[in-house]
């Protein structure tokens, strides 16, 4: 018998064939809007060096409705792109303690815990606290 | 006694250019699962029919396959869990042999590569068995329970893309072998695990330990070795000292 292997062509349809494909390319995605709001910032720094007329240029962009509207978006993705991270993080951090391990909540938990207080300090710096 | 219609992906190495779906009208009875309507196909309708399978227990990994789309072991995919037609293709991103029956050469390359065997760190002892504690098995047991049965692979989309991966399983084996205390391995199969088309070819999708008929979770492995590899790194270029 002639051996004649068929290999089927990999299509981008793998991404909707089960809900978790497509919760990955968001996660994927996410990291556009993430990525364009640390430019902003960059580009906000630099007009801060130029002067208070740059400066304010840049606030008043800030406040424009596109802006607001892509910082909903930007905040949406970015809290989307960490909770699924740190639900993961059981996986990537097991801790075993004599025979049993670590429930996977605590683990998770805690770097929800830790975001709750970097964050805190952040805003607390920032004097929004 | 109820009926179930079966649409197979059908592939005659000899005769067809590509495969085509075929469609079986099979009288199952309420406890089958797919291999129970599969074996009655090929016992009353049609004997041409081929794919594998052999314990009809979940245990040997032999009859994974496509069913609706989701990798599956056809022996643990009950047919009452399904409403219409059921589809059956073969795994996926494997090239197809014939029918359900998949190429599975590179898999097996692939697992042989990351030495998924005991490399003694000590020498054996000299007399009676090596011994572990509870909390030593426990540290492993999980990775053990992978039955080679690929469907991490079919589920795996970078698998797909990038077939020089590794791949879920293998690393998961690998892996196995590295977290046992008796095993002293882990720097000669980090050239495999550690490289750019082992561990760091993945971006989490996360989808091998879904499907995982067995629970090993080879995600989490793939994660574990990603940051034990990223750890030796630092040691050796930035804190050369604490390095042996």
């Amino acid at each position: 018998m002639n051996r004649n292997p068929y290999l089927r062509p990999i299509t981008s349809e793998w991404i909707f064939r089960h809900p978790r494909y497509l919760r990955y390319m968001v996660r994927e995605f996410s990291c556009l809007f993430i990525g364009g709001w640390t430019l902003l910032m960059v580009w906000g720094l630099k007009q801060l060096a130029e002067g208070p007329a740059a400066w304010a240029a840049f606030l008043e962009l800030l406040r424009s409705p596109a802006s607001i509207v892509f910082h909903l978006l930007a905040l949406a993705f970015a809290i989307y792109h960490s909770v699924t991270w740190f639900n993961l993080t059981p996986k990537a951090l097991p801790l075993q303690v004599g025979e049993g391990f670590v429930p996977d909540w605590v683990i998770a938990g805690a770097h929800y815990a830790a975001w709750v207080v970097v964050s805190s300090c952040v805003l607390i710096l920032g004097g929004a606290l | 006694m109820r009926q179930v219609e079966l649409e197979v992906l059908r592939y005659h190495p000899e005769t067809d250019r590509e495969p085509h779906f075929q469609r079986y009208r099979v009288e199952c009875q309420e406890e089958w699962v797919v291999l129970d309507a599969l074996n009655h196909v090929k016992e009353t309708l049609d004997p041409t029919l081929s794919y594998r399978w052999s314990c009809h227990m979940a245990v040997c990994g032999s009859c994974g396959m496509m069913v609706n789309g989701e990798p599956k072991l056809a022996c643990k995919a009950f047919l009452r869990d399904y409403q219409g037609v059921i589809r059956v293709e073969p795994l996926r991103h494997f090239p197809v042999e014939r029918d359900l029956v998949t190429v599975i050469d590179d898999f097996v390359a692939k697992l042989a590569r990351v030495k998924p065997y005991l490399i003694p760190k000590d020498p054996p002892p000299e007399a009676g068995e090596y011994r572990q504690t509870p909390a030593q098995l426990k540290r492993y047991k999980q990775f053990t329970l992978c039955i080679n049965c690929m469907l991490c692979y079919a589920a795996c989309p970078e698998y797909g893309l990038i077939p020089q991966y590794l791949g879920p399983a293998a690393i998961a084996l690998g892996h196995r072998w590295n977290r046992d205390s008796r095993d002293g391995g882990r720097e000669a199969r980090g050239e495999e695990l550690a490289a750019k088309e082992g561990v760091w070819e993945c971006s989490f999708v996360g989808a091998c330990s879904e499907v995982c008929p067995e629970h090993v979770d080879p995600a989490g492995a793939i994660q574990q070795v990603k940051i034990e590899s990223t750890v030796d790194w630092y040691q050796e270029h930035l804190m050369p000292w604490l390095k042996k």
